[in-house]
Parts: structure tokens; sequence; C-alpha cells
């Protein structure tokens, strides 16, 4: 009588249990949100212009370098980083036409202007060259960020890049996360710089601040009361040795009062630089500037071989331990700022968990109670087909690999306040037909049929309205976008072929006179 | 069981006149109310600014920790209680593009009027101006191109004037329950924005089940008039749209008292939502199809 049943059932039952192993153990199979498990979100914004500027500055060292080379007289070589031109002045008028020849060998640059009295050059670096520069700045800013986070320790952290210029960082269930702010943002440069010791402090601190010098802070925390103290040091401008020649850097505890440093080790540039400068500036005081921040400024007793220093600094050993992992996985290219950061504490995300689930329980048990008691044994055909919508939507989920948000739970509530609905409208459809006088069988036919119709209409703009959701939406709104979606999806299944065909079964059973509905 | 005997004529289309004034009146004072309080009132998301909230192990005085915040340089700053006593919400307009955190700068202005053990930081959202203007502009088009995609949709599948009516009623319900949240001074967050775009599928929902058996009814409709067959379609409809409602209503509600404070607003959104929806699939949407035929 109703042959279709002989593959009907077989499909329900496939897909059901299909779910079920894609959904099982839920606790591995569905990934939850920041939101519900904690953790941090984070979007950084690479200031490339400052990547832009550093290439320029080096670019205007390597030009001075390879003119002088040349045997010829500079009278300065200036960087304008607001239009990204290089100005060259020379002694001599004559010297132009080699300059020219020297500037030949950096294609990025072209020549834009000569200064009227003949002695000056103006090169402009070329648009591509500062697009490819800001490309590198945020595809190193995010290697680097993927290192240091990967040494830091997270499981399944997410690093990627949105947009131009923006890095994504999401980190699950990470506990201490101004901690993992420093470790990410700090741009880690890494210089070694001489104390300018012939010219006074004092006077520099006044205002009178030495041209190829600057003034530099270490900043001391009272780890009791959170006091931040300032002391000011006279450091030279030129960088003797920056952090890019080290190969390592580790923990290390010193033996009298096992004190945390960072012990660094350079490769044989480094170590050749290193041996050089203590060697001739022994008595005087080196600075370790890390992003503008003294952290140290001993005085060099002895020339040191080997290629090896290290940072000392009332660190606590996590401190140290961060410290070292950002020297390692290197410097950011340029420095990063936190656009937007979202931070869930682990007890909050179990406590919207708890809160989610009751929610569910509680609204669900309210909806099956009134229809079974409304509908009776039809109600009860209708909550099968609940629970096994339910069922799909958490395979789905997995199957997806969609993260479950609170907002996603929200929609999986609403999912089941709303599949009710195809529902109640077939059962009204019914009960109609059974009014004029239709038997049981064609009642239930025209119910189904009649019904089909309006509840694809009404479940496709629903679902139009969702997925705009999808394409717009970020984090939590996602998850809540993606539940409403799939919980759609299912009910037009669950609802409409899979509550029909419990009915068909019924009906194949024994032939009903009255209908229970 | 019924809620309702199962032949009611009630004539919907003869109280238009009373419901568009009660719609009209409702939206003009919701609206009146966003205009007094000059515009909407953004959360975070939209406006920028910096969310920390404070779990404290027993309830603390707010005005001791309004004392505390005064030590740091936070700005403008509101404080106020979040589902319970022991859960403070501290909302900075200023967002911090600095690596220096927000939140232990606040727990530490407080360690010297609580004990810092006491005090946990279960969340800190910080929105960047640029972020939130972006999210602004990103809600308002997923709206519209939601509202676009529905139009199509509805016009394909009915007619032109199904799709305005079901567009003004949804216009109607997302109105109304902007007033509701604005006389309310609740804030607009993305979460929010994410009920009424709820709301919409739920109001369209609501409306095509009413005209889908219009159009049913208009087919075999013999002497009826419109006013007729639309007020015949409302009342064979109306179990099934009263149950519906009914049921979403139950879950929406397990939702708003029992999803936590984070959902709040959210949960709050539908409940209003899903009540306008109702209604106005009762007695908007169908008006414009009177008038759209007495016009043509």
């Amino acid at each position: 009588m109703y042959r279709d049943l002989k593959w009907k059932i077989p499909l329900i039952l496939a897909v059901v249990l299909g779910s079920v192993l894609l959904a099982y153990p839920l606790k591995e199979k569905i990934s939850l949100g920041l939101d519900l498990q904690g953790g941090m979100h984070l979007l950084l914004e690479v200031k490339v212009e400052k990547a832009v500027e550093a290439s320029l500055e080096r670019l205007a060292d390597d030009i001075k370098r390879d003119i002088s080379d040349e045997d010829l007289e500079v009278d300065r070589i200036k960087a304008t980083h607001d239009n990204r031109q290089v100005n060259v002045r020379m002694v001599d008028k004559l010297d132009l036409p080699p300059v020219k020849k020297v500037l030949d060998g950096y294609p990025f640059f072209s020549l834009v202007s000569e200064d009227s009295d003949g002695l000056g050059l103006v090169y402009q670096l070329s648009a591509d060259h500062v697009t490819q520069i800001e490309q590198n700045a945020v595809s190193q800013g995010l290697e680097t960020i993927r290192n240091r986070v990967d040494q830091f320790g997270v499981s399944e952290p997410t690093i990627q890049v949105q947009g131009e210029k923006r890095i994504l960082v999401q980190l699950p269930g990470i506990k201490d996360s101004e901690r993992a702010i420093n470790l990410i943002g700090k741009t880690a440069r890494l210089e070694f710089k001489l104390l300018d010791e012939e010219q006074s402090l004092d006077q520099a601190l006044a205002g009178n601040v030495p041209e190829d010098s600057e003034i530099l802070y270490q900043r001391v925390e009272n780890k009791e009361t959170g006091e931040v103290t300032k002391d000011p040091f006279l450091i030279k401008k030129r960088t003797v040795l920056t952090g890019e020649t080290l190969t390592g850097a580790e923990v290390r505890f010193d033996s009298d009062f096992n004190e945390p440093y960072v012990s660094l080790t350079f490769n044989s540039v480094g170590a050749m630089i290193f041996q050089q400068v203590t060697r001739e500036n022994i008595k005087k005081r080196l600075a370790i500037v890390l992003d503008d921040n003294v952290y140290s400024a001993p005085v060099i007793q002895d020339e040191i071989p080997g290629g090896r220093a290290q940072i000392t600094g009332r660190f606590t050993s996590a401190e140290a331990r961060d410290l070292a992992i950002v020297l390692r996985a290197g410097a950011l290219p340029a420095p990063v700022v936190i656009l937007e950061n979202r931070t869930v504490g682990p007890s909050l995300g179990m406590d919207s968990i708890e809160k989610g689930i009751a929610s569910i329980v509680y609204g669900g048990l309210l909806v099956i109670v009134f229809i079974a008691i409304y509908y009776k044994l039809s109600g009860v055909i209708a909550v099968t087909a609940l629970f096994l919508n339910i069922v799909l939507l958490a395979g789905a989920l997995a199957y997806f690999g969609a993260a479950l948000t609170l907002p996603g739970i929200a929609g999986i509530i609403l999912t089941v306040g709303m599949a009710i609905d195809a529902n109640v409208l077939v059962f009204e459809r019914i009960r109609e037909e059974i009014r004029i006088g239709k038997t049981v069988r064609a009642a239930i036919d025209a119910g189904f049929s009649k019904a089909f119709r309006t509840i694809v209409d009404a479940n496709i703009t629903t679902f139009i309205a969702a997925v705009v959701l999808f394409q717009f939406g970020t984090g939590p709104i996602k998850g809540f976008a993606i539940t409403l979606c799939i919980g759609i999806a299912a009910s037009m299944f669950t609802a409409v072929f899979v509550s029909r065909t419990i009915f068909d079964a019924t009906m194949n059973q024994k032939k009903l006179d009255k209908l229970s509905i | 069981m019924k809620i309702l005997s199962s032949d009611t004529h009630f004539d919907f289309m003869g109280k238009i006149k009373t419901a568009m004034t009660i719609s009209g009146l409702v939206i003009l004072v919701g609206l009146g109310s966003v205009a007094l309080s000059g515009g909407l009132k953004y959360g975070i998301d939209f406006a920028g600014g910096t969310l920390i909230q404070l779990q404290f192990k027993t309830a603390p005085d707010i005005e001791v920790i309004r004392d505390g915040l005064k030590t740091i340089a936070l700005g403008e700053s509101t404080i106020q209680e979040f589902g319970s006593k022991r859960d403070i919400l501290i909302r900075v307009q200023r967002s911090e593009e600095k690596l220096e955190a927000v939140g232990s700068k606040v727990r530490n202005s407080l360690s010297g009027k609580f004990n810092k053990d006491d005090i946990t930081i279960a969340r800190v959202e910080m929105v960047g101006p640029k972020v939130g203007r972006d999210l602004r502009e990103k809600a308002l088009l997923s709206i519209l191109y939601a509202v676009i995609g529905i139009v199509i949709y509805i016009s394909w599948r009915f007619e032109l004037q199904y799709a305005i009516a079901a567009i003004i009623a949804l216009a109607h319900d997302v109105l109304v329950t902007l007033g509701a949240f604005s006389i309310l001074d609740k804030e607009f967050t993305l979460v929010v924005i994410a009920a009424f775009l709820a709301i919409i599928g739920y109001s369209l929902n609501d409306t095509i089940v009413v005209f889908d058996r219009i159009r049913e009814n208009l087919r075999r409709r013999g002497k009826n008039t419109l006013v007729q067959t639309i007020n015949a379609s409302i009342n064979q409809t109306l179990s099934r749209t009263l149950l519906t409602s009914g049921t979403t209503l139950m879950v929406v509600a397990a939702l708003f008292f029992f999803g936590g404070e984070i959902i709040h607003d959210f949960s709050f959104a539908l409940l209003v939502g899903v009540l306008v929806g109702t209604y106005s699939s009762i007695f908007i949407a169908s008006t414009f199809l009177v008038y759209w035929d007495s016009r043509h």
C-alpha cells in the first residue's frame, strides 16, 4: 500500500545514524566558540607605514654608503617620510652624474626633481615597492605572531590576515589574556646602543638633546604596588647591533640570587660585531634597548668574544620566558595596534553554557508538553520529528566544523520554536480536511501537500535572512546564522518528510477511521 | 484540543482603522523616544569603547568602585550591576589601542579597596572606533541585503504587491521593537542586530502563511470581495498563527528568563518581535493588499 516506505524508512534511519556518528561524542565533535569556552579574539592592525619608513631609512643609509664608496663627498642624505622621497645633497656639482649612476642600482627609486642650485637630487620610492613593503610587513608579522603563539603553547589558535593590513588572532581557552597580548603585540625590536657619556644627561633633560643622541627610559615596576618609575638615559641614536643577528634566547637563572635572566646567542656576524664593539668601548656603558625601553645599561668590563650576552631586569620567570619567546621568534617588521579585543574568562563561558542548556531544556519541555497535549498522538509524532531535528543539527554542526556560540544556542532554541511550525501548519490543514468530511488517509494526503508550499515559502524567506547574516556576521553572530540555517533545512526534512513517513507507516499497520490529532 | 472554535469569523479588516491608529501611535512614541534621546543608543560594538565585566566574591559597593576608578584616568565611565549584585559591568568610552591592558588597570585601581583575589575579570571587550564604524556599516548592509533578497523571492513567488505588503509589515515590526529598545534605554549591539534579522525572518514567515492562504482563496473566491476573502483567510490560519507564535514565545521566554544576562537584550528583542510579528501578520500586512487593490 505504501511502497515508498521501503526506501523512506531506511533513508531516515541512515540520516539519523549518520548524524549521531558525526556528532558523538558531543564534547569532542562540536567545537565551542570563544564566548562559551573562554578565550581571546584579537584584531590587530599592522602599522605598515612604519615598515615603509624603516625601509626608506635603511635605503637612504645604503645609498649613502654606496656613494661614499665611490669616494664622492656627500653633504647630506635625508629621507622624507610623508612623500617617501630621498633627498641627496652633494658638495660638488660635478659629483651629480656619478651619483645618478649609483642610484641606477636602485630600480625602485626614480628621479623626480633636481635642486635649482645643481647640488641636490630628489628620488621617489615607487608605489609598487611601497605596496610590496606593506604586504611583506603584514605577512611577516603574521608569521612572527604564529611563531610566538606556537612557542607560547595554545591549542588550536586561529591566526589569519583580514583585509589588507589586519591580523586576526583567536586563542581559545587562554587564561592570562594580558600576558598573551603582550606576547603577541610586542614589536620586540632589540637594539644595542652606546650611552652618550660625553654630554650631560641633565642638560638633555632640560631640552638640549645632542643631535645624534636621544633620551630613552628604563621602566621599573614595583611588583607589589604596580607603581612605575622611569629612569632616563642619554643614548646615542646609532644602533651598534640589532636582534636580527640573534640565533637563540633562553631563560637562565642567576646563581647568586636565583633571579631569571635571558641569555642571548648571536650568529657569527653578530658575534664579530659584538666583540669589536666591546673591545673598542671598554669601561663605557652599552644599553640594551627593547622597543625603545632601556632594559639595562651595563659597563663593558672587557672584550666579549663568543657572541653571548644577557638581558637582566627584575623579571618574574613568566616575563623572562615570554621575552625569550619574542626574541627567538624575531621582531615584528612593523608595530601593531589593537583594533578589537574580546576576551571571555573560562568561568563566564561555563556559566553561559549552563544557562544556554537550561533554556533549551525548559523551552523545549514547554513546547513538547504543549504539543503532545494539543495534538495527542500526532503531537507525539511532531515531537519525535523535533528530536530528530536537533540530532541532525548536531550532526551538521559537527560536519561543517562550525563552532557553537551563545547566539548559536539561541538559534537552536529559535529553531525548536519554529520547527514545530511546519507540523502545526500540516496538522491544522489535516484538521480542516477532516472537518469537511475527508477520510483519514485523504486528509493526511491533502494536509501535507497543501501545507507543503506554504512551509517552503515561509522557510525560504527566513533562510535568506539567515544566509545574509552568515555572510556579514562576525564571530558569535555567525554561530547564530549557522544554527538557524541548518535548523531550517533540518526542519524541512524532519517536520515534512519524517513525520509524513511516520504517519504513513502507522497507516500501513492498520486502517484508521479516526486520527488522533 | 483546540484554542479556537474551528469556525471563527472575526472581522479583522473591519478593525483596520483601530489597528492603524494603535500601530501609528506606538511607532510615533518609539521614534519620538529615539529623537529625544538623540538617536539610537549604540553599544561598544558600534560606538567603540571598552567593556569590562568583573566578578566579585561578595557584592561590592558601586560607589567604592566609582571612587577607585577615579584614580586612573579612564574618561567617562558607567558602572552597573549585570545580572547579579556580584557582577559589575564597567563601560568606558575610550578604547585603548596600546598593549597596556585596561582590565588589569581597572583591577589594580580597586586593589586598595578590595582584596585583589576577590575580583575576577570575567570579560573584556574593546572595540576601536574604526572597527565600530565597519561593524555599523556591515550591520546596516546586512539588513538591506536581507530585505532585497526577500523582496525578490516574494515577488517571484507571489506578486509585487505582496512583497511590498510583507516589507511594510516587517518594517512595522522592526520599528516597534526599535522603539521599545529606545524607551527602555537598551543598547544596540551586534547580537541585537542578529535578533532583528531573526525578527525579520519570523515576521515574514508569519505573513507568508497568511498570504499563501489569501492567494489560494482568491482563486476560488466566487462572489466574495477581496476584504471578505482576506478576512476568511486570516480566520482560517488564525489557530496556526496563534499556535506557532505560542510555541515560539515559549522558547524565547525560556531564553529570556534562563539564558543569562549576556543574551538578555537579544531575547528581549525576539520576545517583542514575535509578539508584534504575530499582530502585524494579522492586521498590517493584509491592509496594504486592500489599499493596493483600491488603487488599481
